[in-house]
């Protein structure tokens, strides 16, 4: 996982309100048995007009141009912004590998669903909740301002505005962490192995009916 | 002692460490299928790490798995790689797996329960956010992603923030033809399809008490859709009395020991809860849902919102987008919408209760001509067996239903049973969003006994006033 440190990129407006998971990433792509590869069918139903398959040539995919991704500047936008319950539906973390791998760092709303919250931290993806307000004035900002850009700095836990001005967001100490340091968790609770099996050893005592 | 949730009771007795509010949490069931796991096997496959505890995982395909005639194979070439995949991954790791041609394959939501696999007081987590349904034996349960598959597998352990509490108690008696579904979609109704996260709910109240086992499972698996990623139900008797005799369950001694633990598994009478939701379960209507999100839901004598009387300009959008996307107008009677398709199916709605009720309505009578397809999918194998010893496959096939082999099908159209575009759908399962039954498909959520009865009139009716 690569390190998220600081990111500045173009913000692309989204919005609607509970963008589901099955939306972000549809059911027929999940058939993929790899990580990679979901970024050119990321929001594929409301991205191109034909239906997509895996597999197919994109270069012959009728595109939706009423689409945010599709317009410019938003083509090269690396930071999404939507309104409430931003990934809600399935566990699949195809939706963040998806969102990853086209090229967005972070995602700004005023709630996440909570699984889908927890995966964007597995894969270096950075979930930022702001307040109503505050999502609400930086929508009109960009829709005022065509390839409204900001900075994210993780560190010290700020989005800097064009203005300079500066908002201040909240992270979990222990994903903020890992996030900067692009951790593998695995790797770290496989420190705590002999806590685990004195755990176990505990555990299977009182509970035998689960031996 | 400190009064204690059941959320708090269970999720204490797995904390293997704690370090500034994140734990390290132990878990005793791992269910796996096969479109969330391949990665997480691989991941260990990478890094040369072995599976910690073989025996805590129970596998089965059923996201991409055909219903029609399984002695053809899968026929999607992409669909039969995973299968393979997870078939090759549970005999790499040595991993207990009912294969798609074993009898007691199915929905692994289904499985788990049947198997006696989920227990009261156990943690179980599944790829797969609808998890939440084994909460309903007074365990904790929950989906998660791939990344936390494959640190399961690695470390039996999950690391997580302690969830608030929310209560949603239901008292009162429920009405004829009110099934769990209704009471699930009232109360996504009442707050909404976020309302719920961040907390652990718990359900209780004499409405809950009253449920079987699969009316539980049906509102648990439901919990996910309000938000909360874990749903539960303290253990009583009706709890006991289902997990016992399954393969997998505690026999002998060692049962007697597990239910006097189990019984335990209650929230004490003190306890406090963050939040507490009251419904008053003798008012909930039959529910059926309008939109592309399960809070737009209304009663079966209700109509579709009109955006015009919405101030707030964010949700009169998301009115008007998902009217646009359901091709429905504004102030249309529920009961006058009508039905192309028919699906009676999913982990929230395919258990052998669920087919008895929709049999019930549908005995002696036949689909309207307006209706293009019906399906019946059972839940899994052992369901499929024990609706045909009851009969009810020639009720639904006299009724003009298929009888299907059993799978997730239609309810996240994975496989072949799909939508086609602007088709509209009754369906049983637990997610209406844009294209999830099939791309441009429109799809209205509904109780078993609802769905039977659109199928006959070709429309939504009141089951309550239907005979």
């Amino acid at each position: 996982m690569n390190p998220f440190i600081t990111h500045t990129g173009i913000v692309a407006p989204l919005d609607r309100a509970n963008v589901d998971t099955d939306a972000i990433i549809p059911k027929q792509f999940l058939k993929s048995i790899k990580k990679t590869g979901f970024g050119p069918h990321l929001f594929d139903e409301w991205r191109y007009l034909d239906h997509g398959e895996p597999g197919m040539d994109l270069s012959r995919r009728k595109k939706n141009p009423e689409f945010v991704l599709n317009q410019t500047p938003y083509e090269k936008a690396s930071i999404l912004i939507a309104r409430e319950n931003f990934g809600c539906g399935s566990s699949r973390e195809h939706a963040p590998w998806a969102i990853e791998d086209y090229g967005f760092k972070a995602i700004l709303a005023p709630s996440f669903a909570d699984i889908f919250f927890n995966n964007c931290f597995k894969n270096g993806l950075l979930p930022i909740v702001l307040p109503n307000k505050t999502i609400d004035i930086l929508f009109k900002a960009i829709y005022a301002n065509k390839g409204y850009t900001v900075t994210i700095d993780l560190e010290n836990q700020f989005i800097v505005l064009p203005s300079n001005e500066k908002i201040s967001f909240q992270v979990d100490a222990f994903r903020k962490h890992c996030l900067m340091h692009g951790l593998d968790d695995i790797g770290l609770t496989m420190q705590h192995s002999e806590s685990i099996k004195a755990f176990e050893q505990d555990y299977y005592q009182k509970n035998s009916w689960l031996l | 002692m400190q009064a204690k949730t059941l959320y708090e009771k269970l999720f204490e007795s797995h904390i293997v460490r704690e370090e500034d509010g994140t734990y390290l949490i132990y878990i005793d069931r791992h269910l796996v299928h096969e479109v969330t796991s391949p990665q997480a096997f691989e991941g260990l496959r990478i890094n040369h790490r072995a599976v910690w505890r073989n025996k805590s995982i129970l596998a089965v395909p059923d996201h991409n798995v055909p219903t029609t005639d399984r002695s053809l194979g899968i026929s999607d070439p992409i669909s039969k790689i995973q299968v393979e995949t997870l078939d090759e991954n549970c005999k790499h790791f040595g991993l207990t797996q009912f294969p798609m041609n074993d009898s007691r394959q199915g929905i692994v939501h289904v499985i788990g329960p049947e198997q006696g696999s989920t227990l009261p007081g156990m943690t179980i987590v599944c790829g797969d956010s609808h998890t939440s349904t084994h909460g309903a034996f007074g365990a904790l349960a929950m989906g998660i992603g791939t990344s936390e598959v494959e640190h399961v597998l690695a470390t039996q352990c999950l690391i997580l923030k302690k969830f608030k509490t929310m209560e949603v108690r239901v008292e009162g008696k429920l009405n004829k033809g009110i099934t769990a579904k209704d009471i699930a979609l009232a109360l996504i109704g009442r707050i909404g399809t976020a309302g719920g996260t961040g907390y652990a709910i718990e359900f209780t109240g004499e409405s809950i008490r009253s449920l079987s086992m699969e009316g539980r499972m049906t509102l648990c698996n439901m919990a996910i859709e309000a938000g909360a990623r874990a749903g539960m139900v303290a253990v009583d008797d009706v709890t006991i009395s289902y997990v016992e005799n399954r393969p997998f369950s505690p026999k002998g001694e060692a049962l007697e020991k597990a239910k006097a633990y189990w019984k335990t598994l209650h929230s004490d009478k003190d306890a406090k809860f963050d939040q507490v939701v009251m419904l008053n379960g003798s008012e909930i209507p039959p529910q059926v849902t309008w939109g592309t999100s399960p809070e737009m839901v209304v009663s079966i004598e209700g109509m579709t919102p009109d955006p015009k009387k919405e101030h707030d300009p964010s949700k009169r959008k998301s009115i008007e987008d998902a009217l646009t996307y359901m091709g429905l107008e504004p102030n249309l009677p529920i009961n006058q919408i009508k039905i192309d398709k028919i699906f009676i199916g999913s982990c929230t709605n395919s258990r052998i209760e669920d087919l008895r009720e929709a049999a019930n309505v549908l005995k002696g009578k036949k689909i309207a001509h307006n209706i293009k397809l019906a399906l019946v999918v059972p839940g899994s194998g052992l369901v499929k067996l024990q609706a045909e010893k009851e009969g009810l496959d020639q009720i639904f096939i006299e009724a003009g239903f298929e009888w299907r082999e059993p799978g997730c099908s239609m309810c996240l159209a994975m496989n072949a049973d799909r939508l086609n575009p602007g088709e509209r759908c009754a369906s049983t399962s637990n997610r209406n969003f844009e294209g999830r039954q099939g791309q441009g498909g429109r799809t209205h959520l509904v109780s078993p006994s609802m769905a039977a009865a659109a199928g006959i009139h070709g429309h939504f009716v009141d089951i309550r006033s239907f005979n």
